[in-house]
């Protein structure tokens, strides 16, 4: 047989997977005949694919993404916005704004400023310039109150569950708004602070433990115990 | 074309030549440049020695002064070692302090000498612990086509065996120059062998465009008798330990020719 | 004239009580600085260092950024009290010739084509300094370049071995690095048999030099189970909490 490990093993970079003519999947690398994990993480043989489901990665930016950044930079065509990337997203005005942007008339900056906080979406990426966002759709633009937690980029996957079951659970249990971009930024806001405060230490404890199984309800049963604890 | 970058074409010759064994100036893989070496030039300096390795030039100058010794060898001399990219000698180098490599290069250099003991410094030694001599070697770079390492430490090497100490009188502690001089008391005459890896093939002498191609770097300094006394391997690539082993075997006998060659200029 | 210390006693045990392939005692944590992207700490006898790095992010100055692959930049200092007289601030020469081999020992293992135009931005801290600091440095850094999730072909670990009054010993520490008669320090991707960083200095025959690299790559061994190791730490410890948990 020629996997080297267990499904579900944890395994550093460099770790020999498997060999032979099997699939390099994501965090892995083919050196040859052989398959090797690229970073830490559980590795996963599913037919011919073996992949690592990294505890750490980094964001790249994906046409489609939904992700929450924060303004670093007003310029003359629009906005910088850190997106928790190796690179900066790029917001022009003509993705943000309905009404067209007459540079002497309007200051950018009354309608964004820096320290700003934005849901937004990818556009375009390639990895010739920096990724490109948007805003103009609905359930985009500066969110305003409540507050913002981060996680790996690899753990969404986790918060959001399969079919969504984690984060349909967490917005029921919290009572919270929660909207998760993919570059690990998530925002939460509720109808107190402490709803806020119970939805943050929930996602921590997924962070903490994704590469666990049962956690949906070990979440659940924390939830409830925080609240009933804090009544 | 007076850009520092590498044309595509260069690159593609050199890779093709090399896994055959050759190189672009006919040379095979453990041949060096010719080399001309010059002794005395610069009659300011105590020493000073200028090597041609191809169209490689560098020039050492080799001063010496006194001073204080180091606290925790308040009986040896004091050797310094330190080289200048020059501006002029390639159109890469920018005016200003000493980067990385030429720190590196003065390093290596500088190891050489001091590991294999070349120069005895307890004979630079005038009063324990207040005054001995300082050796300066400044290594200063005039035209950068590949190998500067070798190049300089043979520059160094040539301008330490040719220098010349002044002699002196210890009159009540300060110390009074006398007419003549004596040879700098030289122990051993260190070496450096420089290879490329260029994709897994080690040549000996890199030429600049192959430096500019090659994976690693691979330096060994010898002593006398065939003793390594430095090692600096360079560059992002890696090597296996079957390919440091067969170098060092290969630069032991480069080390032992271009030794002759010194001893002989 | 000082008499030279004796470095290893007629039973072969050394300054620090140590058999001559015994390498120091080891201790490694990983996520240790909470603003870095990756981080990790060290202590490997006396020695302690720390590495922390913020990237791949986009480069500053802009001219330096590659088009096709992402930069790393390494900068190794050592704190003004890490050794015994106390150094200033400043870049030493030393300092900067140790950044440059650190990032050359680092490179051959990070796949930086993954992030054109980005930098990887190291710092290595060296807080308390005994010898074999360039080598410590460099195994923390992986771990600090892992912790951040960077893609890398391996860890790359690295130790020294060297010569002391006559016996090949590994893992020097600071009075066998000044005293003794050669110090090679081995920089190794141990699952792809490749050597990122080598330098020595001292006297040694060719065979003597071929020993000690085995002896050096034997140390190396060692020390990436225990790099290995202390990057599953944090995860296999809740993963055996969690599974207590559901055996109840």
């Amino acid at each position: 047989m020629p996997f080297l490990y267990e499904n579900r093993q944890i395994v550093t970079p460099g770790d020999l997977l498997a060999e032979g003519d099997y699939l390099a999947a994501e965090n892995t690398f083919r050196d040859n005949e052989k398959i090797y994990a690229c970073r830490l993480g559980l590795v996963e043989y599913r037919g011919r694919k073996v992949q690592v489901v990294a505890l750490n990665n980094l964001y790249f930016p994906a046409v489609e993404d939904l992700v929450i950044g924060k303004v670093v930079e007003v310029d003359l065509h629009g906005w910088n916005v850190d997106i928790n990337s190796p690179y900066a997203g790029n917001l022009r005005a003509s993705e943000a704004l309905s009404r067209p942007f007459r540079p002497q008339r309007n200051e950018l900056s009354d309608f964004l400023d820096v320290g700003d906080v934005i849901v937004a979406k990818v556009i375009a990426f390639d990895r010739t310039r920096d990724p490109s966002l948007t805003t103009r759709e609905p359930e985009l633009g500066k969110i305003t109150y409540g507050q913002i937690v981060r996680v790996s980029p690899a753990k969404i996957p986790r918060v959001i569950g399969r079919k969504g079951s984690m984060i349909s659970m967490l917005k029921n249990e919290t009572r919270c708004n929660i909207t998760v971009g993919q570059n690990g930024l998530i925002s939460i806001s509720g109808r107190s602070r402490e709803d806020e405060r119970i939805a943050a230490l929930a996602i921590q404890k997924i962070e903490e433990e994704a590469h666990t199984s049962g956690l949906t309800n070990r979440v659940t049963e924390m939830i409830r115990k925080e609240r009933s604890e804090n009544a | 074309m007076t850009s520092g970058i590498i044309s595509s074409i260069r690159r593609k010759q050199i890779a093709q030549l090399i896994a055959s064994g050759k190189r672009v100036d006919g040379r095979g893989p453990t041949d060096y440049r010719p080399i001309q070496i010059e002794t005395g030039i610069i009659e300011k300096a105590e020493g000073s020695a200028r090597v041609r390795l191809g169209k490689t030039e560098v020039l050492v100058g080799v001063k010496i002064g006194l001073g204080a010794p180091f606290s925790d060898r308040p009986n040896d001399g004091v050797l310094t070692v330190n080289a200048e990219f020059v501006p002029l000698a390639s159109p890469e180098f920018e005016a200003g302090p000493p980067k990385e490599e030429a720190v590196e290069l003065a390093r290596v250099v500088d190891r050489g000498i001091r590991e294999s003991k070349a120069i005895d410094l307890e004979a630079l030694c005038i009063v324990p612990g207040k005054k001995v001599f300082v050796v300066f070697v400044d290594v200063y770079i005039l035209n950068h086509d590949g190998n500067l390492i070798d190049a300089s430490a043979l520059s160094a090497l040539g301008a330490l065996v040719s220098a010349k100490v002044f002699k002196y009188e210890l009159k009540e502690g300060e110390v009074e120059m006398k007419p003549g001089f004596t040879e700098l008391p030289l122990k051993n005459l260190p070496v450096a062998v420089t290879f490329a890896d260029i994709g897994g093939r080690l040549v000996v002498d890199p030429w600049i465009d192959e430096e500019k191609v090659m994976d690693s770097r691979l330096t060994m300094s010898f002593g006398k008798e065939g003793k390594i006394c430095a090692i600096q391997k360079g560059g992002t690539g890696t090597l296996t330990p079957q390919q440091i082993v067969e170098a060092a075997n290969m630069a032991r006998e480069k080390a032992e020719e271009l030794r002759k060659f010194v001893e002989k200029s | 004239m000082p008499k030279k210390p004796k470095l290893v006693n007629k039973k072969g045990i050394r300054t620090d009580g140590r058999k001559l392939d015994e390498i120091r005692p080891l201790k490694l944590e990983v996520g240790v600085v909470h603003n870095a992207d990756g981080s990790a700490y060290i202590e490997q006898g006396k020695n302690k260092i720390l590495a922390a790095l913020y990237g791949p992010r986009e480069v500053h100055p802009r001219h330096l950024a590659l088009p096709d692959r992402g930069i790393l930049r390494c900068r190794y200092h050592m704190a003004p009290f890490s050794v015994d007289e106390r150094k200033s601030p400043a870049p030493s020469r030393r300092e900067v010739e140790i950044s440059k081999v650190i990032r050359e020992a680092l490179e051959p293992a990070i796949f930086l084509e993954r992030f054109p135009r980005t930098s990887i931005d190291l710092f290595i801290e060296v807080l308390q300094a005994d010898g074999g600091t360039r080598c410590a440095s460099i195994t923390v850094a992986s771990l600090a370049l892992a912790d951040a999730g960077i893609p890398m072909k391996d860890l790359v670990v690295a130790c020294a071995a060297g010569k002391a009054d006559e016996h090949l010993v590994l893992d020097l520490n600071d009075i066998e690095d000044k005293e003794g008669k050669a110090d090679v320090p081995v920089a190794y991707l141990p699952n792809f048999d490749a050597v990122a960083l080598l330098q020595m200095d001292g006297q040694l025959t060719i065979d003597e030099f071929k020993e000690t690299i085995d002896l050096a790559l034997n140390g190396c061994r060692q020390i990436y189970a225990v790099q290995k190791e202390s990057l599953k730490a944090k995860y296999l410890a809740a993963k055996e909490e969690t599974e207590e948990v559901e055996e109840e």
